[in-house]
């Protein structure tokens, strides 16, 4: 295996002279002036300057008078500087993500995922990590706003009881309200009783990234909407059809942890699912794909319907057109059927409605239903096919049917079709208020504009991707007056102003009243999940005469298509003010700061464009300008664009950042469509950072088939040469050993981790500028590896990190200590004695010290001081850091160890990036535990170290990766 | 040159800098010579989370006000605590020991070791108003990190503002170092995150 060539990005593969530089140069862009030899004058005048600076350190500085303040009356269990964890959920696109959320005396700092709950089994996803830091953010709606002048509550009230009254003699015909996706039993439970005074109000749903395609299949197929439920951990055979299953979606996390756990090679099992994945752009999906087809998304209905044929239904045609294709549809369709009731087709969100009738229909014809696909009944209020919805409601505005519009969390003047003109329907509304997050596109053409609680100031529940429901519970009163979506709706009723605590609470006593409840309420808050709320799987049969047509003509296999998808950062936009988020390198692109039209390198030939080229995007008569990136993995003529950059309004973040996607989707085509143009109108840099901090060449990855691991299990490992060092060895046996390591099989590149240790360690965000300066601070990256043809690669993802190595090279060339190892075995980095040379860094084969070359840290806006970990220092300027492996985390389990007289245990020290893991790809502990987790998985033979030849004993272990490859396709 | 260095240096470590032995005002000029010598109160009544965290704990008017709504009930001097419990607010304590931002102390873990109070707050129960006994710098720190026998006591001693060290510290010492597995911490990473 040793002979496969890994490369990072094209500019790798073709090892261009701009690359080289990269891997050589640690620090890119320096002035000139530091790399001439230093002339005696400049040397002298230098000199003096230190001297006179030096002088300056003696100069003494009296701490300034610092204030206690305590408590006038101490809440119970609070120990001031040992935080407490309160359950909750984070709720998107209407579904919720358990958490536990970390409490610095009542600021909410961090959270973890909640064990209990269904959808994260401890685990959480990278816009979980990030939303502690929208909390906080300061651009936040913080007013009231009437017409664009500040207002206030109470006369928003007062606004409202004007306008009830006219709807209400009108029995509610005028009166529209649109929401996000939801499933609080808590709001349903409001809404129907407004329904009650109001028989004639319409009730839409918008979400941007909704699915209308599985909505109108499964009312094909069933007769009603169902919610499908995969059980990942059950198939041996996946084939996705367009799907990202692993990272996007409600029960992502979840699915995430049920893949991994049937793709390890540990202790002799080697038992692994093999999964396929038919996509137009790479995915953390596809990346893990054991045989990976890139197609337009177009062509996916063709190949659903082939695939179909071959599974074994009539009346589908039996060929796609291509050969390839063709023998790859046969070989799946083999696999499939050999695991009946043990394989699993999964549609796409982005797809439409024949694809998924016809991913239903082969699962019934597999037997999968009701084994690795449940259906339940809808687990989200008001079900609808939320494209339509959103139609109607644009169509009943223009007629002047709508007399009052309340938008409750949507930014539908920004986030619906553009041939929808929203913005202009809406403004035939008389009457028009908004709650949200933020002065928005759309609180700007709304009268009244109200802010919204974030999750962690306000009451509600929300329903997990099983039904299962939890009660969201704040962590902190709202920062700027927020209210929840439940107070705002009270606004419509005959008893406005109700507290959202109040009405979550009075709700769940209608469910759950008696004597118990008080007992019911603790607990289930407690918990975060409330029990035997799971929605109960159906036995159905879906109607396979009603499978729909293709939705359009078959697209000229020459035509260019346009693809829309939500960000792996922004999301829909709904993120796009969060810095964490915008700076995290996107996966597998390592895109930050932006978005782009990714294109195959051949596509790209073929138009004569390059990367970070500026070109006008035309489709169905609407043009935006975006930037070109050529993507590897890109299916041939499919163009795919992000959602959620390019806003007017939201923030100062969000503003000017990448383009409106938006501004290209059509109503009757929201996931794709052919007919794009692209015209090359100039250039556009792009801060990625996929060439940044690259290692050199050597065998970083390792990786193998199943069959290749069966008979040489240990190819992983090195033929070692002797350990030698100049340096005395040091005997740790007397202390802690901390390592890590980390399964590549199963890490599917998603970012939580690296958000995680944003979040944990107050690492600081730079800025576009800076990032293209290679800049970026974040002490862990996931370093993406191709190996093969750029238009069909497979992906190896590498969290890179400290290594902490035994023998590490960046200590000794420190003049003045400041990087020192500890008695444990941690590389230490002492901020306050390092002056900032960046020997260290230029030392570091891994390339994982960075260096504060600005202040980045924001020390000004006040909000954030409640943001940060107070157990971790903020770094100034001038000084290099790097993972510490949480070293206040160690430090905490070893006190707390201390204190009762024992050792810390195995799984006591839980690493931030460890906690976020999805898949459970790392795993922290004390190598000199033999029974430790840890050391379980370094004796695996798959179990090496990267760049171990330079001798510098790193303490991670990685796990070489094992794939599952089909023969028969292997043979073609 | 040199001479101005190591005057600065010698500055730097001196009283005035280090704002030793200077008392400190109070809203409240509590009293721990009255409290702890004159009532003998212990000092974990007040400071109630010395044992189990790192922050020793300041205490809420709260527990003030547990004997103050019983004795001295119109003392003029106490009318900021009773202020602070009628009106919620906090009372605000000038900080006497202030380590700095990138240090993290944990009292717990020293006075479960075996280290006094006094130790490093001084004879507290003389002091009408606390002043700060130590210089807190990081070679006194190190002082006692590097040979905590010459410091380390009696857990049963801990809290006794009248122990003074026997004549056979530093045998005492090694003993209880050995018996408490007393460490000698001197990495880097023990106070610095």
């Amino acid at each position: 295996m040793s002979d496969t060539r890994y490369w990072r990005s094209l500019e790798d593969l073709a090892q261009t002279e701009e690359f080289r530089r990269a891997v050589e140069d640690e620090f890119p862009g320096r002035s000139p002036d530091w790399l001439e030899p230093v002339k005696r004058r400049d040397l002298l005048r230098l000199m003096g300057a230190s001297m006179g600076l030096a002088g300056l350190t003696g100069c003494v500085s009296i701490q300034p008078q610092e204030k206690i303040v305590p408590y006038v009356r101490q809440p119970e269990d609070l120990v001031p500087g040992r935080p407490l964890f309160f359950a909750t959920s984070m709720p998107m696109c209407g579904y919720g993500l358990g958490l536990l959320a970390e409490s610095h005396e009542g600021r909410p700092t961090k959270v973890e995922g909640n064990h209990l709950h269904p959808s994260s089994l401890g685990a959480t996803d990278a816009f979980a990590q990030a939303s502690v830091l929208s909390l906080y953010d300061p651009d936040r709606s913080q007013a009231v706003m009437y017409r664009g002048q500040i207002s206030e509550w109470p006369r928003f009230l007062g606004a409202m009881a004007g306008i009830r009254k006219q709807l209400l003699a009108r029995g509610g015909a005028g009166l529209r309200i649109l929401t996000e996706a939801n499933s609080s039993p808590t709001f349903a439970w409001q809404m129907g009783f407004l329904l009650k005074d109001y028989p004639q109000m319409k009730w839409h749903i918008w979400e941007p990234a909704g699915s209308d395609g599985a909505f109108r299949a499964s009312q094909a197929m069933f007769g009603r909407p169902l919610h499908p439920i995969y059980n990942i951990a059950a198939a041996d055979v996946i084939f996705s059809l367009d799907a990202d299953f692993l990272s996007s979606g409600p029960a992502s996390v979840r699915y995430q942890r049920e893949f991994a756990d049937r793709r390890r090679v540990t202790d002799g099992q080697n038992n692994i699912n093999r999964l396929y994945v038919a996509e137009p752009t790479l995915t953390p999906t596809g990346s893990k794909a054991d045989h990976r087809l890139p197609i337009r998304a177009s062509d996916i209905d063709s190949l659903a319907r082939a695939l179909a044929a071959a599974v074994g239904f009539a009346s589908a045609p039996a060929s796609t057109g291509d050969d390839a294709r063709d023998s790859m549809v046969r070989a799946v369709a083999a696999d499939l059927k050999a695991h009946a009731g043990r394989s699993l087709v999964i549609a796409g969100d982005g797809q439409p409605a024949p694809v998924h009738a016809l991913a239903h229909a082969m699962n019934q014809a597999l037997g999968n239903l009701g084994r690795t696909v449940q259906l339940t009944e809808p687990v989200q209020n008001a079900p609808q096919d939320v494209v339509q919805s959103l139609g109607d409601l644009v169509a009943a505005m223009r007629g002047g049917q709508v007399e009052a519009l309340v938008i409750a969390g949507a930014n539908p003047v920004y986030t619906a079709p553009a041939n929808l003109s929203f913005a202009d329907a809406m403004a035939r509304v008389p009457f028009r208020a908004h709650l949200g997050l933020y002065q928005d596109e759309t609180a700007r053409l709304c009268h009244w504009h109200v802010p919204q609680a974030h999750y962690l100031e306000a009451w509600s529940d929300v329903r997990a991707h099983d039904g299962t429901a939890s009660i969201i519970q704040p962590l902190i009163q709202p920062i700027w007056g927020g209210k929840s979506i439940h107070e705002f709706v009270t606004a419509l009723t005959d008893f406005p102003d109700q507290r959202g605590y109040e009405l979550v609470r009075n709700y769940w006593q209608t469910q759950r009243g008696g004597t118990g409840f008080e007992q019911f309420w603790r607990l289930a808050v407690h918990d975060g999940v409330v029990p035997d709320t799971a929605a109960a799987p159906l036995r159905v049969s879906a109607n396979l005469a009603a499978i729909p047509p293709p939705e359009s003509q078959s697209l000229p296999a020459d035509q260019l298509e346009l693809v829309f998808q939500p960000d792996p950062a922004v999301f829909d936009g709904r993120f796009a003010n969060n810095a964490w988020l915008q700076e995290m390198p996107k996966y597998i692109t390592k895109l930050t700061w932006d978005n782009a039209a990714y294109l195959s390198p051949r596509t790209a030939a073929r138009l004569g464009l390059q990367s970070e080229d500026l070109v006008e995007l035309t489709y169905q008569g609407r043009s935006v300008r975006a930037p070109v990136l050529i993507a590897p993995g890109q299916a041939d003529n499919s163009v795919t664009v992000t959602l959620g950059y390019g806003r007017t309004r939201g923030g100062h973040i969000a503003q000017g950042v990448g383009f409106n996607a938006y501004a290209l989707r059509t109503f009757e085509r929201p996931g794709f469509g052919g007919g794009l143009q692209v015209r090359k109108v100039g250039r556009y840099p792009l801060a990625l950072t996929q060439n940044h901090h690259a290692l050199e060449r050597a065998e970083l990855v390792k990786r193998a088939t199943l069959e290749h691991y069966r008979e040489h299990p240990d190819f992983a490992r090195h033929e070692h040469h002797p350990a030698f060092s100049i340096y005395p060895e040091y005997d740790y046996s007397k202390s802690y050993r901390w390592g890590m390591s980390i399964d590549q099989s199963v890490c599917t590149g998603c970012s939580a981790c690296v958000l995680a240790c944003v979040a944990e360690n107050n690492v600081s965000v730079v800025g576009k500028p800076e990032v293209i300066r290679g800049r970026e601070m974040h002490w862990l990256r996931i370093d993406t590896y191709f190996t093969g043809t750029p238009d069909n690669p497979e992906v190896v993802h590498q969290p890179m990190l400290c290594q902490h190595c035994e023998k590490a090279p960046c200590e000794p060339v420190c003049p003045v200590a400041a990087t020192v190892h500890d008695s444990d075995g941690l590389s230490q980095m002492v901020y306050n004695r390092c002056v900032g040379t960046r020997y260290c860094s230029n030392n570091c084969p891994y390339k994982v010290r960075r260096f504060n070359f600005l202040l980045y840290a924001d020390w000004d806006t006040e909000s954030l001081y409640a943001l940060r970990n107070p157990d971790v220092t903020v770094r100034s300027r001038g000084v290099m850091e790097k993972c510490s492996f949480c070293v206040q985390r160690i430090q905490r389990a070893k006190i707390d160890a201390e204190l009762a007289d024992r050792r810390v245990t195995d799984g006591e020290v839980v690493t931030a990036c460890q906690a976020a893991c999805p898949t459970r790809a790392i795993v922290f502990g004390d190598l000199n535990d033999p029974k430790s987790e840890l050391m379980r998985l370094r004796r695996q033979p798959t179990s090496y170290g990267v760049l171990t030849e330079l001798n510098t004993q790193p303490r991670i272990g990685y796990q070489a990766v094992i794939t599952n490859p089909n023969k028969e396709l292997v043979k073609a | 040159m040199g001479a101005v260095a190591f005057g600065l240096a010698r500055l730097n470590e001196s009283s005035y800098v280090r704002s030793t032995d200077i008392p400190i005002e109070q809203p409240v000029p509590f009293s721990h010579e009255h409290h702890v010598r004159g009532l003998g109160i212990d000092c974990r009544n007040c400071h109630q989370t010395v044992e189990i965290a790192a922050s020793a704990g300041i205490p809420p008017t709260h527990t003030c006000m547990s004997c103050h709504s019983q004795i001295w009930t119109t003392a003029e001097m106490l009318e900021p605590v009773r202020a602070s419990y009628r009106e919620n607010r906090p009372l605000e304590w000038n900080r006497v020991y202030d380590v700095p931002g990138f240090v993290y102390f944990n009292h717990a873990i020293h006075v479960n070791k075996g280290m006094g109070c006094t130790t490093c707050h001084g004879q507290i129960d003389t002091m009408p108003l606390v002043w700060k006994a130590s210089s807190l710098t990081m070679e006194w720190c190190l002082d006692c990190h590097r040979q905590p026998e010459k410091f380390v006591r009696p857990r049963a001693e801990v809290f006794n503002s009248d122990y003074r060290p026997p004549a056979n510290q530093l045998e005492l010492g090694r003993k209880l170092v050995a018996e408490y597995k007393v460490q000698r911490l001197t990495d880097c990473y023990t106070c610095h995150r």
